[in-house]
């Protein structure tokens, strides 16, 4: 595994035993004592994620806002200095280029996040379009982000600080804020659907807080694998890149209409294409499902009706929480509506599947 | 990793345990350890005739799906059915949970199957 990307905290893994593999080029542990296990210690307790590969640019300088409402399909003037934004961003064909997070300063300083495997292509989609006069960086390598998740995630950090947590409210960020020692990025997010931080700092940093926060929290919290991170967002429906959503799927057959802002001032991005599929009407979507018949669902796993094919499941598993074999699955409108059943192919035997709603874990994000 | 002694094994992670006629059939500690959390288990039919090596079922665990080997041939006699509702007893005692039971088909080709000093010494690689 010579040519793999190793994170700061690359040797904590080593040392904690985490099983590491090749994920998308880097050398990340996709578990330590199990996946069901950590998946457990998230939702019942916390569990610290080492997500340093996630990609980071900067943006700064007059009409950066306008440049940043151009390039997403959510509306980057809603929200406020001091806020983070969810948001699909588009060919003009309206398929995904990727979904990111946008942390505003002030509508000219922006801060970034993207999909680690899709960094290099969102960078080189952003400076096709960036206008002259703006400062825009490639800082993924600068940043090391970790993400403490769960019930017990607020208790634990705020032993580690004098910043007032409690007032850093569901996709709202501090900057500067000192945890164990160390200068942070904190924003009340994550990828898990349980209340949390992720905290960013400087790569020199990253293993003093890792040890930090592992150390304070004793045995409420515990270091999270990807697998479970994959097993936990899955279980919360939030999306992923490559199987909810990608180049050929729109956000809004993924059912992400909700980030898709089409009445917001000026073009965007995918915007002709988002605006004809709705005028039109979709063809395709998204619908929750679980499996009636023996098997796990799996990701690209064929659906069928009758011998016929009908489209593919994005993400399905044996839900840890819920107890359910379940997923997503692109469907033709005529199997929308909730009780349909249709076959998910396993193996090339198909497997009796039913459509419902309603079905994923309800998250305890703190919505205000 | 545990490797009982009174065991044979296979290259792909089996366990096989052969008295008279019979072979019981099960995945070792290594194979439970290298898939993780087990979920689904996918039985062989009884009265399936198998080939020595060839697929009889199949192991899901979170992560991974995995085909499951006969070190030996034979027709198969017996499934564990235990493993439908409980599969995750393969990671807690994968040697005291078979997988299936099978009648033998003549004689063991016992080249083709490491004792525990050898799978051990396998799996150490």
């Amino acid at each position: 595994m010579s040519d793999l990307k190793r994170t700061p905290l690359y040797g904590e893994h080593v040392r904690l035993g985490g099983r590491l593999i090749d994920f998308g080029g880097w050398e990340l542990p996709v578990q330590y004592t199990g996946i069901l296990n950590e998946h457990r210690q998230v939702r019942e307790a916390a569990g610290l994620f080492d997500v340093s590969h996630m990609g980071e640019f900067i943006l700064r300088g007059p009409g950066a806002e306008e440049f940043v409402q151009y390039m997403i399909t959510n509306d980057i003037r809603k929200i406020a200095p001091g806020q983070v934004q969810y948001s699909p961003i588009c060919r003009p064909s309206g398929g995904c280029v990727d979904d990111l997070i946008v942390y505003k300063n002030s509508p000219t300083d922006f801060f970034i996040v993207v999909n680690a495997s899709n960094t290099d292509k969102d960078f080189q989609w952003f400076c096709e379009h960036v206008p002259h006069g703006l400062d825009l960086r490639n800082v993924s390598s600068e940043f090391a982000q970790l993400a403490l998740q769960g019930p017990k995630a607020q208790e634990i950090l705020q032993k580690l600080t004098s910043y007032d947590l409690e007032s850093v409210r569901f996709f709202h960020f501090a900057n500067n804020v000192e945890i164990a020692g160390r200068k942070c990025l904190v924003s009340r997010t994550g990828y898990t659907g349980e209340d949390g931080f992720e905290i960013y700092t400087a790569c020199d940093d990253a293993v003093s807080l890792w040890q930090s926060i592992l150390a304070c929290g004793q045995a409420d919290v515990a270091p999270i694998g990807l697998g479970a991170r994959d097993t936990l967002r899955f279980e919360a429906k939030l999306p992923l890149y490559g199987q909810e959503i990608d180049e050929a799927i729109t956000p809004l057959e993924a059912g992400l209409g909700w980030f898709v802002r089409l009445e917001k001032p000026g073009d965007f991005l995918g915007k002709d294409a988002l605006v004809k599929q709705k005028q039109n009407g979709l063809t395709r979507k998204l619908c929750e499902f679980e499996l009636l018949g023996r098997g796990i669902p799996r990701p690209h796993y064929k659906a069928s009706y009758d011998g016929r094919d009908l489209g593919f499941v994005t993400t399905g598993m044996l839900a840890p929480t819920l107890g359910k074999c379940m997923g997503q699955v692109m469907l033709p409108e005529r199997f929308w509506e909730p009780g349909t059943t249709f076959e998910i192919v396993i193996r090339d035997k198909p497997v009796l599947a039913e459509v419902q709603k309603g079905l994923f874990y309800r998250k305890k994000t703190r919505h205000e | 990793m545990n490797v009982p002694d009174n065991l044979l094994y296979s290259k792909e992670h089996e366990w096989v345990l052969i008295e008279g006629n019979t072979a019981k059939v099960g995945i070792t500690d290594y194979a439970q350890d290298s898939l993780g959390d087990i979920v689904f288990v996918e039985l062989p039919e009884i009265g399936k005739v198998i080939e020595p090596m060839g697929e009889v079922g199949i192991i899901e665990s979170v992560k991974a799906v995995s085909p499951v080997y006969s070190p030996v041939g034979g027709k198969v006699t017996d499934v564990n059915t235990d493993l439908e509702q409980g599969p995750e007893s393969l990671n807690s005692d994968p040697y005291g949970n078979y997988i299936f039971i099978m009648e033998l088909d003549g004689e063991v080709d016992r080249e083709s199957l490491l004792d525990a000093a050898a799978y051990a010494k396998f799996i150490e690689k």
